[in-house]
């Protein structure tokens, strides 16, 4: 039997029920959102501070060994720290979670499972809520719905650990990889270094974020595509204000000149932030959802089912 | 020759009977040594033994001479030197040091200039190692360094290229001259360390290498031949750290405690244009806090007695900027005022590698090069190689004889040697002796012993006889007394009358 077409139908006056968007926005807005990051990558490559600067505001402090008998911090101590951040009404309610010690070690075998296993058991929180009986109505989401990946600006190439835990994470999360303290590079070396770690990318047949699902249509395919020739931003980040031709931005201060943050051409600060929040926030949020999670749903279910038939057997 | 000039012990003067002497100290030598290095142009470097083995000569020869010390005119001598009381000798065992003036001009002061043609013909070595994570600028610098591209761009592997597994170690060698002064310069290069997921014992290659390196020297210094000594020890290493601005990361810490004894270390911050001033100040300090913390020996730039303020206050301040943040870049660049510099070239300004605003390249350089190069390659000779030296010895099963180090003298030895060896015999003489006696006494008394035996047995015997005797006459008289009693009778009776009153 053909499946019924749907015809679209013109109505005749102006019915009203194009306000549902303004209704579920109205909705939306009590309930307030909430977007999880993490951000993996080794000391020292502002990771914290990038976080603040994305944000515009101290969310984290950055967590180097400042005194020379400290011990080096192991990453079993993943904690999100929560914020709210308020903007026109919008409620955004922030966990970020940091990664201290990732990739310090001297043998760094097996630094990523940690960071594997937190990821993996926010999924599984949620399935249970999901499952149990009585259920909220509206459950916590604490899955991470991006990963920064830090890569070090070394100029030539991926390091063999990036592109092992890259290739990990991108199974559990969407991974966004980023270039830090790309103030050590300048404009030549960055275009070819991006070229070279594109190259390894695809490589290693490493999924980034945005994916190409089956669904979608040839026009988001070139959409996706034109995002990740541009990503790979190159950043720098700064806290504090520094004054520019009398005005006040925030950048670095150097003996030779002063990095601007926010300008274009001196790093892609802008780009990246806007691609966080203001155009793909959303989009990130469902992609954990629709992608991620549902592959982690049925791996459980079928491994519970399996499970039960044979206890039954 | 203009160098030397101030130099106080060996002043020119007219003949005066001066008895006192301003004491030439022995390290004059090393003082106008270390001063021809401060100096700007590449001055020879003076081996103190000539030197030093003139003085001695001199010295001897004025010993020697000493009986005619008192003559009242001073031609006794060849080089006109005055007399002078003998300064007070050393202690026991040594030559007394006997300081003379110079009365007319001699010319040894040209001694380093010929050490100075010697070595120029000779040509210098200098070895270099550097270590650290790959992408740190490590080629970009030794590039900058001599201001040649010693290392070839490096040229990128596709991704799909087999990457090692293990540090690799990579020896770059270039022959440099400046001024008519050869330089071999060689670079050891150690892709790989650091950057696997695994860096347990990458450090092992690179001290595996150090210590061949020490080996094949000591066994160039065993043969029987040496002519050719080929010196490719390491004599500097510079360390290269990641700026992250918070620490030392784990890796390098164990690093530098693998190599601190065996190679003069030197830490450098790598691509120092990513740190702003505080966080570099906030940086090294950290840095030196942390190398402290872990007794860490850097090198660190010696510094002699008597030398002028200007050498002390460099030598202070190039210590003070390590651990260097350093720059490299081996293209030239225009900075917006229209100079063309080398450095790199970012839409906010430019970074000049030789302005020491911007970076302590130039110091680095200062240390390396210009000052203490050879202090490097001689601290590597005198107290890393002879440490290595010493261990390997030592536990190749050679034993330290120690009574070498004392001063031999022959007579003496063979009189304590005579000593020993008579006190020997005057013992082992004891010893026969006294076995000897033990001996006859042992005897004598055997002797004794048979004797009373001896003596007893004849005393059993002749009271065994007697007995017998009295016996036999016994049965005589009875025998006798059956008959007349005559002849005993009268023998008795004889005796009888004889003792008849």
């Amino acid at each position: 039997m053909a499946a019924p077409t749907v015809e679209e139908i013109r109505a005749n006056a102006y019915v009203g029920f194009d306000t549902i968007t303004q209704q579920i926005e109205h909705k939306l807005l009590k309930r307030g959102f909430q977007f999880n990051v993490i951000v993996v990558g080794q000391t020292g490559l502002g990771k914290s501070t990038l976080i603040n600067t994305i944000f515009a505001s101290h969310l984290i402090d950055t967590k180097g060994r400042k005194e020379a008998d400290e011990p080096v911090r192991q990453t079993t101590e993943i904690h999100p720290v929560s914020h709210v951040i308020t903007e026109n009404g919008v409620r955004l309610r922030l966990n970020i979670v940091d990664t201290p010690g990732y990739g310090d070690q001297i043998n760094n075998e097996n630094c990523w499972d940690p960071i594997v296993k937190y990821i993996k058991d926010q999924h599984s929180a949620y399935l249970r809520k999901e499952l149990t009986a009585m259920r909220d109505r509206h459950i916590q989401d604490t899955r991470i719905h991006c990963c920064l990946y830090f890569i070090n600006p070394t100029g030539h190439s991926l390091r063999s650990i990036d592109i092992i835990v890259m290739k990990k994470l991108s199974e559990v999360v969407n991974v966004v990889p980023v270039i830090a303290k790309s103030d050590s590079l300048t404009m030549e070396e960055r275009e070819s270094f991006k070229q070279k770690i594109r190259a390894e990318l695809v490589h290693h047949n490493i999924r980034l974020y945005p994916f190409d699902t089956e669904e979608n249509d040839e026009e988001e395919v070139q959409l996706n595509e034109s995002i990740r020739a541009s990503t790979l931003p190159q950043l720098v980040g700064s806290e504090r204000n520094v004054i520019i031709d009398g005005k006040s931005v925030r950048g670095r201060k150097n003996r030779w000149g002063v990095v601007n943050v926010e300008d274009e051409k001196h790093c892609e600060f802008v780009y990246l932030r806007n691609f966080l929040t203001r155009t793909h926030l959303q989009d990130l949020i469902e992609t954990t959802a629709q992608i991620h999670y549902e592959a982690f749903r049925q791996k459980q279910l079928l491994a519970l089912k399996e499970q039960t038939n044979t206890r039954a057997s | 020759m203009s160098a030397l000039q101030p130099s106080p012990p060996l002043q020119v003067q007219p003949v005066q009977w001066t008895l006192l002497l301003p004491k030439p100290r022995l390290d004059a030598a090393r003082s106008i040594n270390s001063k021809q290095q401060h100096s700007s142009r590449p001055q020879p470097i003076l081996p103190p033994l000539p030197f030093l083995a003139a003085l001695k000569m001199t010295d001897s020869y004025i010993s020697t001479g000493n009986g005619d010390a008192f003559t009242p005119n001073g031609s006794s001598r060849m080089n006109g030197s005055s007399p002078s009381l003998p300064t007070t000798s050393n202690d026991a065992g040594t030559a007394p040091i006997i300081r003379k003036k110079l009365m007319g001009f001699v010319g040894f002061a040209n001694l380093p200039n010929q050490v100075h043609r010697k070595s120029v013909r000779k040509g210098f070595q200098f070895t270099t190692m550097v270590v650290g994570e790959s992408g740190l600028g490590k080629s970009t610098l030794i590039n900058t360094l001599f201001n040649t591209t010693i290392n070839p761009p490096k040229e990128t592997l596709p991704p799909s290229a087999e990457r090692p597994s293990t540090v690799a170690i990579e020896s770059i060698s270039a022959d440099i001259e400046e001024n008519g002064v050869r330089l071999r310069l060689n670079v050891v290069d150690t892709p790989g360390f650091g950057d696997f997921v695994n860096n347990d014992e990458s450090w092992r290659p690179i001290v595996e290498n150090i210590e061949s390196r020490f080996d094949s020297y000591l066994e160039q210094e065993s043969r029987v031949n040496r002519q050719k000594i080929a010196d490719n020890r390491i004599h500097a290493c510079l360390y290269f750290i990641q700026p992250t601005g918070h620490s030392l990361k784990p890796i390098d810490v164990e690093c530098m405690r693998q190599l601190h004894t065996k190679v003069n270390l030197i830490p450098i911050i790598a691509k120092a244009d990513t740190l702003t001033d505080e966080e570099v100040a906030e940086f090294k300090a950290r840095i030196l806090a942390d190398i402290a913390y872990h007794n860490i020996h850097i090198f660190q730039a010696p510094t002699y007695e008597n030398e002028d303020d200007e050498a002390i206050a460099e030598a202070e301040e190039i210590a003070s900027k390590i651990p260097f943040a350093v720059v490299g870049s081996d293209k030239e660049v225009t900075t917006p005022d229209g100079r063309k510099v080398r450095g790199r070239a970012y839409p906010w300004g430019v970074v000049e590698v030789d302005n020491e605003d911007h970076c302590d390249f130039v110091k680095l350089r200062q240390m390396l090069v210009r000052t203490y190069m050879e202090e490097l390659r001689e601290y590597t000779n005198d107290v890393l190689y002879e440490n290595w030296r010493t261990e390997k010895l030592l536990s190749m099963g050679v034993i330290q004889d120690s009574s070498v180090f004392k001063e031999i003298n022959p007579a003496i030895r063979i009189q304590e040697e005579r000593i020993m060896h008579e006190a020997k015999l005057a013992k082992m003489e004891a010893e026969m002796k006294m076995v000897f006696q033990q001996k006859v006494q042992e005897k004598e008394a055997k002797l004794k012993q048979s004797e009373e035996e001896l003596y007893a047995r004849h005393r059993e015997m002749k009271e065994a006889l007697e007995k017998q005797r009295l016996d036999l006459e016994d049965k005589k008289r009875r025998i006798e007394n059956g008959r007349p009693l005559t002849p005993e009778k009268i023998s008795t009776g004889r005796k009888k009358g004889f003792l008849r009153p």
